[in-house]
């Protein structure tokens, strides 16, 4: 592990140590009645170590460990999405190809480096191949929104999440062997920008910005938070192939892509009538509660890297 | 040993696959005898409601099945003797002469807690939500008012194990608990099955395709 990783994960360290610090001290003043905000806190908090601890992990494995680890993210996410959208006997085929065959070949095309392949796998050969299994069913009911629960599904859990490892594939001159570090970017940019929201949303929140998908986004939120994770974004240059205003331009870019990101999920949860996508993570909900943000940054980042650093 | 060993496997793979997600609404998982009675969709459905008790309320929960189907072989003899505990009954009536509720009245009897589907039989239809009951689970509490009746919601185990479909999906279920139920003094059968129903849809997700 080189020397900035190991700097880039004792300031993370830090940072948890610092937020660990400020939930047991607001835990202390509150006393001992139960504070549902302050608890939800300090389980976000203890999370927070345990994802930092998983993903600090998997870097020191290498490549191979964080390609599987996403995988796994890919896993679990695509399996609350098809849990929280119906879908009929006759999509069986469609389903089962979709957690057995094009989740892993997504991870295997990424690992064999496969750009041609892995950038269209889904969004052309899955597309066309998963409604023609499902109507080889024979059932016509509501067969367009079926269909379109599978695709969205694959898009957002196994396409999109799996641009994250993908950015292990970029060739970029003189950045040769750090392209871990390009993945913890983008991650801590997109996160902390979640986290910046929610706290300065608890802090000065008052108009709301979309009350019909989320109660908990307002103005304030958005903007402190936005503006102050693209700060971070910029003085975390030195991470990156970036000079500190291209790296400052490019974390306001993917801070407003999760941004969006937020917000469709949102959207597609309150279609549903739940609060969370699941329960796996204490605090935060389900993978997908924690990732819809990356989700949306990822693979237009991917791009944007590709198109201007890539030779 | 073995037999501790198969139940420890059956429920690392329920849990593995189902993420088995148990919510006790109504009631507490207390060590009464009950009979847990549930919406029946898939073979699964027993292993998935007797793997997410806990341990102590498990090992009195005896889940009721078909003699026709568990009854033949050594490898399911084996599972629903040994490991599940399950009480045999013989749903086609072979013996015309003897009850088929008797070897529930035993187990009641006897102090063991059931696990019943009062459909009588799978669910097919992805249109109905529940079958009509059969009149047995009425026999059974009359014959024992004190025991509880807690409906159980199994959701989604019916897309992780289609019928004849061979793999799993690896879907998340949740297992729903409901607040427990026992017969009025003079309920009439109809009137205790419909409420018995109720209540199980009550825990059911409002809208599905």
């Amino acid at each position: 592990m080189d020397q900035h990783t190991v700097m880039l994960f004792a300031g993370i360290g830090g940072l948890l140590v610092l937020a660990s610090l400020v939930g047991f001290v607001l835990k202390w003043r509150a006393g001992p009645d139960s504070n549902a905000v302050i608890d939800n806190l300090n389980a976000r908090i203890n999370a927070w170590w345990v994802m930092v601890a998983v993903i600090g992990s998997a870097f020191l494995l290498g490549q191979t460990a964080v390609i599987l680890l996403f995988y796994g993210v890919s896993f679990y996410a695509l399996r609350e999405f098809i849990t929280l959208t119906p879908t009929r006997h006759s999509d069986y085929p469609a389903l089962v190809a979709a957690f057995y065959a094009v989740l892993p070949v997504q991870y295997l095309l990424i690992a064999f480096n496969w750009y041609g392949m892995f950038s269209i796998f889904i969004p052309v050969y899955v597309f066309l191949l998963l409604p023609t299994l499902a109507s080889l069913g024979g059932d016509t009911t509501r067969f367009l929104e079926r269909a379109s629960k599978v695709q969205w599904g694959l898009m957002l859990a196994v396409f999109c999440i799996s641009f994250v490892p993908a950015l292990m594939t970029l060739d970029i001159p003189g950045f040769e062997g750090r392209h871990l570090l390009l993945i913890a970017y983008l991650v801590i940019v997109v996160q902390l920008s979640d986290v910046l929201q929610y706290v300065c949303g608890k802090l000065f929140g008052k108009r709301k910005i979309a009350p019909n998908l989320s109660p908990s986004k307002t103005v304030e939120g958005f903007v402190g938070g936005l503006a102050l994770a693209t700060l971070i974004g910029a003085a975390l240059w030195w991470i990156t192939p970036f000079t500190p205003w291209q790296a400052g331009l490019i974390a306001l870019l993917i801070n407003l892509l999760g941004f969006f990101g937020g917000l469709v999920m949102s959207a597609i949860k309150r279609d549903r009538g739940v609060k969370d996508w699941g329960h796996m993570i204490e605090g935060h909900g389900g993978m997908l509660d924690r990732l819809d943000s990356v989700c949306f940054a990822a693979p237009i980042f991917f791009h944007v890297v590709r198109y201007w650093w890539v030779r | 040993m073995l037999e501790t060993l198969v139940a420890y496997s059956v429920i690392a793979g329920a849990r593995a696959v189902t993420g088995m997600r148990s919510l006790w609404l109504g009631t507490t998982p207390i060590a009464r005898q009950r009979i847990y009675y549930a919406n029946h969709a898939s073979h699964g459905d027993f292993v998935l409601l007797w793997a997410s008790l806990p341990p102590a309320l498990r090992k009195h929960a005896r889940p009721v099945a078909g003699a026709d189907y568990w009854g033949k072989g050594t490898l399911r003899r084996f599972l629903i003797d040994k490991v599940f505990k399950g009480v045999l009954i013989d749903r086609q009536r072979t013996d015309p002469s003897r009850n088929p509720l008797e070897p529930m009245f035993e187990a009641l009897s006897a102090g063991d807690s059931l696990i019943l589907f009062p459909e009588g039989t799978r669910n097919l239809d992805d249109e109905v939500k529940l079958l009509p009951f059969k009149s047995g689970i009425y026999h059974l509490s009359k014959a024992h008012p004190q025991v509880e009746l807690v409906p159980v919601w199994i959701d989604n185990l019916k897309r992780v194990m289609p019928k004849g479909k061979v793999l799993p999906l690896p879907l998340l279920c949740t297992v729903s608990f409901g607040a427990p139920l026992t017969v009025g003094e003079d309920e009439s059968k109809e009137a205790f099955l419909d409420r018995l129903s109720q209540a199980l849809l009550e825990l059911a997700p409002k809208e599905e395709i």
